[in-house]
């Protein structure tokens, strides 16, 4: 407990430190707030537009997590398809790095177009983004079990599924969990920009579309009290994701595991 | 040369080679089998063949030429000790040893019975519950023996299995080694490079020359069955070692 008090010391007097210089610089040169508004100001907004923000912040977060869930089961899902046979890798893989480099916002448009139900079309733009990291690090993390422990399941006369079960698929855990906290971060973005790309016009009102609405009524502050929401929503689903993984792994991975003396 | 062993071997290589896909021939011509209930050690240097003679013999790789007969039921019937513990660094010790079991769908009562039997056999109870990265290198070694005994195989085929070990570390699990193998009467071929140890283990000792890897010369060890720290003080015990050294020697000026 002290050592959590003393790491998170620092990054709060940063901030705190900051958040300070930002205010005077503000006041002192009576910067308006249509420009930029001062940190209380922000945190005034919001407070007062809370009933407006609170609603579209669980609409994004749901927008996300559903892609994030998504992106885990699918693409955990792709990993072990593609790991049954070279072939099927070959012939599968390069459609996912295809998705994975066209950027969101050019296939944005289209899947909007495409499908009637926004909210959906939201989702399916999430997990786009999403999916790659999750699909690639499993398989990596699959095709890195132990050959060993491979070769002692066919001594077994093991089957495919039991290999899966008992070895690939909890190697291939840590590999997992990082990338899906690379896609927690990814997701939350895609789902943000589909919403712009949706703009005003969609049905779904996310905080994009609450910055985007404050962006042209010039009510900056509400804006800015919207970006705080998103930031702060990116940053603790990351820390989930990282919960998460050190729940699972403290036991046995290297990257959990708490040493007493840094000794082995 | 002696006498073919009296009872039906275990395994049987008949005329044997392996070339491995990038051309390297590992084994060329060899004839061997196990008799159940010995202790063969397979010696000779670094690179000429002796795990992949162990691999052939557990089915794990197939023969360029010749036949490799398991006169065994079917699964289960062989443990196998990797050069490294291999263990699953996710599942403690009992997870571990319980491995072969779960595989062989055994009733999860019976399995955390056997279990029990193994660890306690290997001095290993205090730790069911340990994962393997807070062992030493030596109770790694033993979970991993452990988990090979498992499911009471008829032939245990261990690779270099205490290489990594330091000296007082080994010659302990050589004894534990030699005790199991009484207690089980099975039949257990062990691969080494060093003389000293396939002179104290084993009753039989074929010695392979190099790349190709062949037979140059097998010896039999006839000392009695409670070997120990006396055993190793003996006149037999440095005789053997010189005969095996001796034939070690020809292999290499061969290869």
């Amino acid at each position: 407990m002290k050592r959590s008090v003393a790491n998170a010391l620092p990054p709060a007097v940063v901030a705190v430190l900051a958040l300070a210089a930002w205010e005077a610089v503000v006041r002192l040169r009576h910067i308006p707030e249509y420009l930029l508004p001062g940190p209380l100001r922000i945190a005034a907004a919001l407070r007062d537009d809370w009933p407006v923000l609170f609603p579209s912040l669980l609409q994004t977060l749901a927008i996300t997590g559903e892609a994030l869930l998504a992106a885990a089961v699918l693409g955990a899902g792709l990993a072990v398809l593609l790991i049954q046979a070279k072939w099927i890798e070959r012939s599968l893989f390069p459609f996912a790095v295809i998705l994975q480099v066209t950027p969101l916002v050019a296939i944005a448009p289209l899947l909007l177009i495409w499908i009637k139900d926004v909210r959906l079309a939201l989702v399916l733009c999430a997990f786009l983004v999403a999916f790659f990291p999750v699909a690639a690090n499993t398989t990596l993390g699959l095709q890195s079990a132990d050959h060993h422990l491979l070769d002692l399941m066919r001594l077994y006369g093991s089957s495919r599924w039991k290999v899966l079960r008992f070895v690939r698929l909890p190697s291939a855990l840590p590999y997992f969990l990082g990338g899906l906290r690379i896609s927690g971060g990814l997701a939350l973005i895609g789902a943000v920009v589909a919403e712009f790309v949706a703009g005003t016009g969609g049905a779904a009102s996310g905080l994009a579309y609450r910055i985007l609405e404050a962006g042209y009524t010039l009510q900056i502050p509400r804006m800015f009290a919207a970006l705080t929401l998103l930031a702060g929503s990116g940053v603790l689903l990351y820390a989930l994701l990282s919960g998460l993984s050190y729940l699972l792994l403290r036991r046995w991975h290297e990257s959990a595991v708490r040493r007493e003396n840094r000794q082995t | 040369m002696l006498p073919v062993p009296p009872l039906k071997p275990v395994v049987r290589l008949h005329q044997v080679t392996k070339r491995f896909a990038g051309g390297t021939e590992a084994l060329a011509g060899i004839d061997l089998a196990v008799a159940p209930g010995e202790l063969l050690a397979l010696l000779g240097p670094s690179g000429c063949g002796k795990s992949t003679a162990l691999r052939l013999m557990a089915g794990l790789a197939e023969p360029t030429t010749g036949s490799v007969e398991r006169l065994l039921p079917a699964t289960h019937a062989v443990g196998f000790v990797f050069q490294e513990p291999t263990l699953m660094p996710w599942a403690t010790v009992e997870d571990n040893v319980a491995l072969p079991l779960k595989l062989l769908g055994l009733p999860r009562a019976e399995i955390r019975l056997r279990v029990e039997e193994r660890l306690e056999r290997l001095g290993l109870e205090g730790f069911a519950r340990a994962y393997p990265r807070q062992l030493s290198g030596g109770m790694k070694m033993r979970v991993s023996i452990a988990r090979a005994l498992a499911a009471r195989p008829r032939l245990l085929l261990l690779d270099e299995p205490f290489a990594a070990l330091d000296e007082i570390t080994r010659w302990r699990l050589n004894d534990e080694l030699l005790d199991l193998w009484r207690a089980e009467g099975l039949a257990v071929v062990f691969v080494t490079h060093s003389v000293y140890e396939s002179a104290y283990l084993a009753t039989r000792i074929a010695v392979l020359s190099a790349r190709p890897g062949r037979i140059v010369g097998e010896i039999a060890v006839d000392a009695p069955a409670p070997r120990g720290a006396d055993y190793r003080g003996s006149e037999d015990y440095l005789r053997t070692c010189r005969a095996v050294s001796t034939k070690l020697a020809e292999a290499l000026e061969k290869s």
